[in-house]
């Protein structure tokens, strides 16, 4: 295993400690305002600093750490179900199911920009977590659905599924013991990626004001919170420290991703 | 040459259908989502204060008074839902009616039609892709190059862990570090707004910048593997220096997959710019959608923004698409 994947699986080890043990980890409530210590710089006290109403940047960071894996979470476990399901059923069977699967929707969705399309949704539904997470699995689930089909029709073919046929094993034994579990090894690299992606589009469209709402301590709001002239003057720490949490968990999960990919790809591996 | 003509037409035609159907998916996506709406539109605009003459006007101009769809479920007076057939009248087909003429209806709180308003915007956000897309290509090209000659070297890992960093640095961390950097710290450059040509300087490095971490990784495993082919050996053999060998012969090559990420890409930049105008400011379509479109309810304009975008993104994937064929001939075939 290469330095930078192990480098990443830190990263993301401590991510999800803080995540669990955040309420002993935050030094001050996250919501707490206190406008006689606006702006204050990094100390003993206030680790990451205070922002423009006074509440404790590092308290809020460490909080923020929740909502990140808490929505990467969801979305990439329920893309992944769906994704698979849909997938593996379309390689499997064909017919008009795959018609419509990797006819219409890999040719639409995969045409599109997804955090256009997340943006689109999120503007007409209204905005909130649920809402997030759902538009976010909406455009989500098409990537893996396009993977498993891939391995299905690959995995389909090999010996050993015509020998597990052949013994009189049925359609969902087939599939769901002989092929899935060889055609998986992909699906974990996409989604090492798709944690990176979805923590990402997270902070992006909290950050656009149409994720999670303000007074709670997403990354994304607290950026679009200290980004306005008179806090990046006064307290730039308020931009750098959620700035920086979001780069290295993205960072985290991309290094696991491109590690693993490295590591099941032999061609890769090679050169 | 018969059959690889038919199959460059087939392939063609196979892209025309694929953007028509992404095109009617849009268009409908953008009509249908309006009913999801929470609440009224109309009281979203107008407010609870206004009376029912104004919400009647109101609907009636924007027509929002028709049905929605072909048919629809309306609940009857004792409260059950019922089918019913509305016909071809609807506001479905109103909303394909008006953009075939080129009419994508007024917005709701200005009454201009959201045509103008896009026509308005359009340019700034082509100039700041366009832009972007120069400070991508070239910072990635030397990078990518760089670190594919020197494949294995510290050079190597140094240029794909800054791509890395790149990729995981969001445009909404990178812009106001820079708005802090050049014109907080320093006070060289504006930290909003487009009046002068160097207010594009930090938008386009903003957006460019994740862009071109994605394309250096692309430049730097194509020119590994051209360098592996048996051209390149040729090449060298017959005593060319090793820059003929890499910008003559590699280059020309490898660029090719590097075109289509260009082009497929570019999804990813008009997404982008959505937040990037956020960040500075920029009177593009992103900040049309998001501030007067989505902020303000004015759901017209969001229609409009969103049915833009995407269609210049997939007119774009297919040009691309018809220039890569045009550039590598094993693509024509197959």
């Amino acid at each position: 295993m290469n330095r930078l994947t192990l480098i990443g699986i830190v990263i993301v080890l401590i991510l999800v400690l803080v995540a669990i043990f955040a309420p002993w980890i935050a030094t001050h409530d996250v919501g707490a305002t206190n406008l006689s210590i606006r702006y204050l710089p990094p100390s003993s006290e206030h680790l990451f600093g205070t922002d423009s109403t006074g509440r404790d940047l590092f308290s809020r960071v460490i909080f923020g750490a929740r909502i990140s894996l808490e929505v990467g979470i969801v979305v990439v476990a329920v893309s992944t179900v769906i994704g698979t399901l849909l997938g593996a059923l379309a390689g499997y069977y064909g017919g008009w199911l795959d018609r419509l699967i990797s006819g219409y929707v890999f040719n639409v969705f995969l045409a599109f920009p997804g955090l256009l399309l997340a943006i689109a949704m999120v503007a007409f539904l209204g905005t909130g977590l649920n809402k997030l997470i759902l538009a976010l699995c909406i455009i989500g689930w098409v990537g893996y659905a396009r993977l498993i089909r891939g391995q299905v029709l690959k995995v389909r073919e090999y010996d050993f599924v015509q020998a597990a046929r052949a013994l009189g094993a049925g359609d969902f034994r087939i599939l769901l013991f002989h092929i899935l579990p060889n055609s998986v090894q992909p699906l974990i690299v996409q989604a090492s990626l798709g944690m990176a992606g979805a923590v990402l589009a997270e902070a992006s469209l909290s950050f656009l004001g149409l994720g999670v709402p303000p007074p709670s301590p997403s990354w994304g709001v607290m950026i679009e919170e200290a980004r306005d002239l008179s806090t990046l003057q006064s307290a730039p720490h308020a931009l750098i420290f959620p700035g920086m949490a979001i780069a290295l968990t993205v960072l985290g999960f991309n290094f696991i991703g491109d590690g693993l990919r490295e590591y099941l790809d032999p061609r890769q591996r090679a050169r | 040459m018969r059959s690889n003509l038919k199959y460059k037409v087939l392939g063609g035609l196979r892209r025309v259908a694929i953007l028509l159907l992404v095109a009617w998916t849009v268009v409908s996506l953008v009509t249908l989502l309006i009913e999801l709406v929470p609440g009224d539109p109309a009281v979203a605009v107008l407010g609870e204060q206004a009376t029912p003459e104004q919400f009647q006007q109101f609907r009636q101009k924007h027509g929002l008074d028709r049905p929605p769809f072909f048919f629809s479920f309306p609940r009857d007076a004792s409260g059950e839902r019922h089918f019913e057939w509305h016909g071809r009248d609807n506001r479905y087909t109103d909303y394909w009616r008006g953009i075939v003429k080129g009419d994508m209806g007024l917005s709701f709180r200005t009454d201009k039609p959201v045509i103008d308003l896009i026509l308005e915007r359009y340019p700034a956000t082509i100039e700041l892709a366009i832009a972007a897309l120069l400070v991508a290509v070239v910072i990635a090209i030397p990078l990518g190059v760089v670190a594919g000659t020197h494949r294995g070297t510290w050079i190597d890992n140094v240029a794909s862990v800054v791509a890395l960093i790149g990729i995981s640095l969001p445009s909404f961390v990178i812009g106001p570090m820079l708005v802090y950097l050049f014109a907080v710290k320093v006070h060289w450059l504006a930290p909003s707004g487009r009046f002068h040509w160097s207010d594009l300087i930090l938008p386009s490095l903003t957006l460019g910048a994740a862009f071109s971490a994605i394309l250096t990784r692309m430049v730097r495993s194509s020119v590994i593997e051209e360098l592996g082919e048996d051209y390149v050996r040729t090449a060298r053999a017959k005593g060319l220096s090793e820059n003929v060998v890499i910008y003559k012969h590699v280059l020309k090559n490898g660029l090719i997959p590097v075109v289509t990420i260009l082009g497929l890409q570019l999804g990813v930049l008009l997404a982008g710019a959505i937040i990037t105008e956020k960040i500075f400011g920029w009177p593009g379509l992103g900040l049309l959608l998001v501030e007067d479109g989505i902020g303000k309810r004015d759901y017209r304009v969001v229609q409009g923004c969103v049915l833009v975008i995407s269609m210049t993104y997939i007119i774009a994937n297919t040009l691309t698409d018809m220039v890569y064929r045009f550039l590598d001939p094993r693509i024509r075939v197959s």
